[in-house]
């Protein structure tokens, strides 16, 4: 078990703002200014799960974007352990992103199939200049054990996996070069329910053991109650609320989460399996 | 109740591998006014299941065994004379509704090539009769000459609902119809096929791999593993009181939405 601080703000985020314009129209070009984040402030605390929940063209992934700086932010401010990330230099920017890495929806898409597993992994450790080549494979081989694959796989390419497996390698890629704060964007919606279910567990699991702390995106709002300990809503850029868990489930103040929660399907049932 | 549609001893396998069976030994009836779901995972068989029915399969595959519409056996027709009951007795949706919709055409117009084909209507009565469909499935008449780019996908998907049921079909077969969309969308869906299903007096066949889909939807369930049925029965039956193992590893993996139960991977074995 890691040893956190509950009360360490890991990542706070003020009055994110970003804009796309998009142009539509063949003769007359119009353009259409979309607020992808309005005025968007969060805060992340170590070792808790922060859920994003939302449906399409809410933000959530532009929110996830802004935040690992893969997307530039139109005004804003971004703070990690109280540094602040909008305003650093290439090589502080590099340090701290290592503390910051994401898992991926679709694991067939985000793991180079021309690399061997060990080498996806090993990728991090040297952009990182983390170790030499013997504790860099230390490190891997403990890695992919975590994740509950074994250390022949590490030869093997991504195609030889089947989805589940490969999720895990992209959990593994994420937490080999040590961060504190996960990304995970709709991590499980590209598996089958069985699948699912594991890997539901072991990021349960791992963030127990490494005192992770997750910001998990989803659209599924069952499987969002399983994982967060607070949630923020989206809509149409906007967060519209922000909670515990708990009390968005069963006491949800905004309109909008009330239509969320009235259309999971099968809401009424309580799977008791005898 | 008179059963509309009998499928017996429905087999598929490639045709280069005929020891690699896909869908093995599937038997199940359906019933009008009835919603049938059949649940699995990926690679189940579940969508081979339904496109056999429609004959809809890819060359590379072969079907066996014998499937009756309203008592006459369909299984040996050819495509041909296969064509008069696709849309007209048994119509199906799919899961992404823009690549079954074609981009350069206005939707009227597909409504009405789909009315062509099976009626003899002259261009006001076409005309007609998409205003009415599209008044079914909740579409604004004005949209009758928008392209499909112009439409969220849950529109999309209320046309393509539109168009299955445009030559009154007895059953329908939905593969995955709600899987793309957002979830309130999918509740106006699932609510839209449910009215369609009980003022048409529609057999309607819906498969999906949501469980919570299943308990909106259902009345009889068909729970498929590796290609073969594990267990039947009504949807009640079936979720909470499951028999096969598969059926009770498989509901203990769905997260629930009040938070309650405790989650359990399937550990890898063999369930048949």
């Amino acid at each position: 078990m890691a040893k956190i601080n509950k009360n360490e703000v890991l990542l706070e985020a003020k009055g994110l703002y970003k804009t796309y314009t998009q142009t539509s129209g063949f003769f007359v070009r119009k353009q259409r200014v979309i607020k992808a984040l309005n005025n968007v402030s969060l805060l992340i605390k170590q070792g808790e799960t922060l859920a994003i929940v939302g449906e399409s063209g809410s933000g959530k992934s532009t929110l996830a974007r802004c935040l690992l700086q893969l997307q530039a932010l139109d005004q804003g401010e971004l703070f990690f352990k109280g540094k602040t990330l909008t305003s650093l230099d290439v090589k502080d920017k590099k340090h701290l992103k290592r503390h910051i890495q994401m898992v991926f929806q679709d694991p067939y898409a985000s793991l180079n199939p021309r690399m061997k597993i060990e080498e996806i992994l090993e990728e991090g450790l040297v952009i990182h200049d983390l170790g030499d080549k013997e504790v860099r494979q230390a490190k891997v081989r403990s890695m992919i054990k975590k994740v509950g694959l074994t250390v022949p796989d590490l030869k093997k390419y991504p195609h030889q996996f089947s989805g589940g497996q490969r999720q895990r390698i992209g959990i593994a890629r994420a937490l080999i070069v040590e961060p504190e704060l996960v990304i995970c964007d709709e991590p499980v919606s590209a598996l089958d329910v069985s699948i699912q279910a594991q890997i539901l567990l072991l990021l349960k699991d791992l963030q127990k053991e490494l005192g992770l702390s997750y910001l998990f995106i989803s659209h599924d709002l069952r499987v969002v109650r399983h994982m967060a300990d607070k949630i923020a809503v989206m809509h149409q850029g906007k967060i519209v609320e922000q909670g515990f868990t708990k009390s968005i489930y069963e006491k949800p103040k905004a309109n909008y989460t009330r239509e969320l929660l009235n259309a999971i399907p099968g809401n009424h049932f309580k799977f008791k399996v005898s | 109740m008179k059963k509309i549609l009998e499928v017996k001893h429905l087999k598929v396998s490639p045709i280069n591998e005929p020891r690699k069976i896909l869908v093995n030994d599937v038997s199940f009836d359906l019933y009008p006014g009835r919603t049938t779901c059949i649940v699995g995972e990926s690679g189940s068989g579940k969508s081979l299941t339904a496109l056999s029915i429609m004959k809809l399969l890819s060359s590379q595959l072969k079907q066996t065994g014998d499937i009756s519409f309203q008592g006459e056996s369909i299984s040996g027709l050819s495509n041909v004379d296969m064509r008069r009951y696709r849309g007209q007795s048994m119509a199906m949706i799919f899961q992404e509704p823009m690549t079954s919709l074609n981009p350069v055409m206005t939707i009227g117009d597909q409504i009405k090539e789909a009315l062509d084909v099976h009626f003899d209507l002259d261009n006001d009565g076409l005309n007609k009769k998409v205003i009415s469909l599209l008044k079914e499935v909740g579409i604004p008449s004005d949209r009758i000459s928008s392209y499909p780019d112009e439409l969220s996908g849950g529109q999309r998907q209320r046309i393509m609902i539109a168009m299955s049921i445009a030559c009154e079909p007895l059953i329908l077969i939905a593969d995955e119809p709600t899987t793309a969309l957002d979830v309130t969308v999918q509740a106006q869906i699932l609510k839209l096929l449910r009215n369609l299903k009980e003022k048409r007096r529609m057999a309607m066949l819906f498969i999906t791999h949501d469980f919570g889909v299943v308990e909106e939807i259902a009345d009889d369930v068909i729970v498929m593993y590796r290609g073969q049925i594990v267990e039947t029965g009504s949807v009640k039956d079936v979720l909470k009181k499951p028999k096969h193992a598969y059926t009770k590893a498989l509901l203990q993996c769905v997260p629930d939405a009040k938070g309650i139960k405790k989650l359990k991977p399937i550990q890898y074995q063999a369930f048949i």
